[in-house]
């Protein structure tokens, strides 16, 4: 087969953290899935259910507990930060808290020239000061910042203004691969609306691949060909984006996009699920999401649903798939 | 105005200023609303508008030094603004409740849930203890707190944020009060939890009586709740009116781009998202003329030398906009958000 080698592959990812009375929080319990190149990877999900940490298992700024993390066809699970340091160039993070990503005693250029200094050009030398500053106005151009931003400091800028530098430090690299982790929660809606723009110029730009960890589902449609749903640790449906949303399989997705609460005077009231997400320490056993289910069955408590393929391009983990609309 | 119609809230040019830069800046200005018997009313705006400020200068909870509150606001025809701290501490709690966004500095880490209410109960009204915590009991189970006698025996931090939030609500309808002034109450929760909330909120006129004065940056949860609904901008109203006509035709271009840059979940998806360009200003660097102005599409000279007056547009609807009485109003949105396929 020709097809293109994934820019990021997970294989049975796993991430626990022991908890004292030898407890064990599963935060990611096996989870595997392949990202293409140009594709746009929305991870969506409650507080809780993991998101954020398998967007830092995938760049492996945290390690896992088991499986394999493959960035372009070469697996990095255990190699060591020597070893990783040249790869990291092709994979960047931008993080939900513009505030405290940004050292507030150095300035905007300081900050921004720090990649650049620290990692060699791609003939293997080190970059030349002129080099250097001519990338950083390259930079405030591609993020919409006047160049005289780089002789200010953090505190200077509003939060949508400092999402912006964010996002030019993670492209200052020219990375193939960008986790955003909830990069446009903290903003107001005025302000939120012109990061996700950016977001999709700088891919039409760049050709960018990123994954985005959020947990507002329009703005995950609005900025992703493909989205994964996770609950508690797995992901329980994945599909392109409007399949999953507009006719969800999983009993969970349909009551996710059914909560949301929507700009829209007379929409169908919110269909109300029971409770609130179990603690990923005690996970109930069988479907991770029965307990709150309206549609389990006896054998939901029993035996765990693997996610398996419902047509091509649209998986579920579910005993009893919602038939489609 | 006979009694029986008389607002449950009336604030009428609501004014909150701070000492700063050698003279006073407005915090808010000039803000009026009304709140009706069991009637949810929305306050939107995003951060900095003003929002909380002023829901803060209703229960008299501003203390920062040199602030001045002017203005007026009747709860029930007695004038808040100004009220002296006994009396405004005897309605507070018992007559006007508040909830806060996060549950968590709201209740003291150190005692019971339980505790807790009971005593905000012990204190407005002669309650043995017993007597307090049956009442406890009973509105945990009206919010919809599972095993309500054994989580009011634990601390907050035991307990989920949905859980703290319901227990939240509980102590602030402890005292049966006629107005609960809610602020972002779900912006810190999931949206299945926020979902079983807003239920909750939406309930709580019927089983309570209780009108609700609602905070919240989030305009999907105006629509779902609120029946009329207040949009700040930079400590002014730029519009108010009832939810659904001021959502099919917005007549201040603030509201209009506001819920044009709302991403919609249904419908066809823009290429790009009509953005508006800019930031809300700072309550010191406000512009001349309407606030609104150096972000606004359809700004022009007459926008410029004084803030607009909030004119009536009609059926119950006021905008701070020179646009219609020029005789080009916004015109009705086309609904990019598009209903469940």
């Amino acid at each position: 087969m020709n097809e293109p080698t994934p820019v990021l592959e997970l294989r049975d990812v796993r991430k626990t953290y022991r908890l004292p009375h030898g407890q064990r929080l599963r935060a990611v319990d096996g989870i595997s899935l392949r990202v293409m190149p140009g594709e746009m990877l929305g991870l969506v999900g409650e507080s809780g259910c993991g998101k954020s940490t398998l967007g830092r298992c995938m760049l492996r700024l945290d390690d896992v507990s088991s499986g394999q993390v493959l960035f372009e066809g070469r697996d990095i699970t255990t190699l060591s930060e020597r070893r990783l340091r040249p790869l990291r160039t092709g994979m960047q993070m931008v993080f939900q808290n513009s505030t405290a990503a940004l050292n507030p005693r150095r300035s905007i250029g300081d900050l921004l020239a720090e990649p650049l200094r620290v990692h060699p050009a791609a003939d293997g030398r080190r970059r030349s000061a002129a080099a250097i500053a001519a990338r950083l106005h390259e930079l405030m151009a591609l993020v919409g910042l006047p160049a005289s931003a780089l002789a200010r400091y953090p505190h200077a800028f509003s939060g949508g203004q400092r999402q912006r530098i964010n996002i030019a430090r993670a492209l200052a690299l020219s990375p193939r691969l960008v986790v955003a982790d909830e990069p446009v929660s903290a903003l107001d809606v005025s302000v939120q609306a012109q990061i996700v723009n950016l977001f999709a110029d700088l891919r039409e730009q760049l050709g960018l691949t990123y994954v985005f960890v959020a947990h507002d589902l329009a703005v995950v449609r609005q900025i992703s060909t493909r989205v994964a749903v996770m609950y508690l640790g797995a992901i329980v449906e994945c599909g392109e984006t409007d399949t999953v949303l507009h006719t969800p399989a999983h009993p969970y997705t349909a009551a996710l996009t059914a909560a949301v609460p929507r700009p829209v005077v007379g929409a169908p009231p919110a269909m109300l699920l029971r409770g609130d997400v179990p603690s990923p320490v005690n996970r109930p056993a069988g479907c991770r999401f029965h307990t709150r289910c309206p549609q389990a069955q006896a054998r939901c408590s029993a035996e765990e649903p693997a996610l398996r393929a419902l047509r091509p391009g649209h998986e579920v983990a579910c005993h009893y798939p919602l038939p489609p609309a | 105005m006979p009694a029986d119609r008389m607002p449950l809230l009336d604030v009428r040019d609501l004014c909150v200023s701070v000492p700063g830069n050698g003279g006073m800046i407005p915090l808010v200005e000039n803000v009026s609303f009304c709140v009706n018997e069991a009637e949810i009313v929305g306050l939107v705006g995003e951060s900095g508008s003003g929002k909380s400020v002023t829901a803060m200068a209703l229960m008299g909870l501003i203390d920062s030094p040199g602030v001045q509150v002017r203005g007026s606001a009747r709860f029930r025809g007695q004038e808040l603004v100004g009220m002296p701290a006994k009396a405004l501490r005897t309605l507070r709690g018992r007559d006007i409740a508040m909830i806060f966004q996060d549950p968590m500095t709201a209740f003291t880490p150190v005692y019971t849930i339980g505790w807790q209410i009971d005593e905000q109960i012990r204190a407005h009204e002669r309650l043995t203890r017993r007597a307090a915590r049956a009442r406890t009991v009973q509105l945990l189970a009206e919010m919809g707190v599972p095993d309500p006698a054994r989580t009011a025996q634990r601390y907050p931090h035991q307990l989920s944020g949905g859980l703290r939030q319901r227990a939240m609500i509980a102590m602030a309808l402890s005292c049966r009060p006629t107005l609960l002034i809610a602020d972002e109450p779900t912006t810190a929760l999931d949206v299945t939890v926020q979902a079983q909330i807003l239920d909750l909120l939406r309930g709580l006129r019927h089983s309570h009586g209780s009108s609700v004065l609602l905070i919240t940056h989030d305009m999907g949860v105006v629509a779902q709740t609120c029946s009329r609904t207040l949009v700040l901008y930079s400590g002014r109203m730029a519009e108010s009116g009832p939810t659904t006509t001021l959502f099919a035709r917005p007549a201040h271009p603030y509201t209009a781009a506001l819920l044009d840059s709302i991403p919609p979940l249904y419908g066809s998806r823009p290429h790009r998202l009509p953005a508006i360009a800019g930031v809300p200003p700072t309550p010191r660097e406000r512009p001349a003329g309407c606030a609104f102005g150096p972000r606004c599409a359809y700004v022009h000279a007459t926008c410029l030398p004084a803030p607009p007056a909030l004119a009536p547009i009609g059926a119950g609807q006021l905008a701070a906009c020179v646009l219609p009485a020029e005789g080009t109003p916004l015109p009705p949105r086309t609904i990019a958000q598009g209903m469940q396929p």
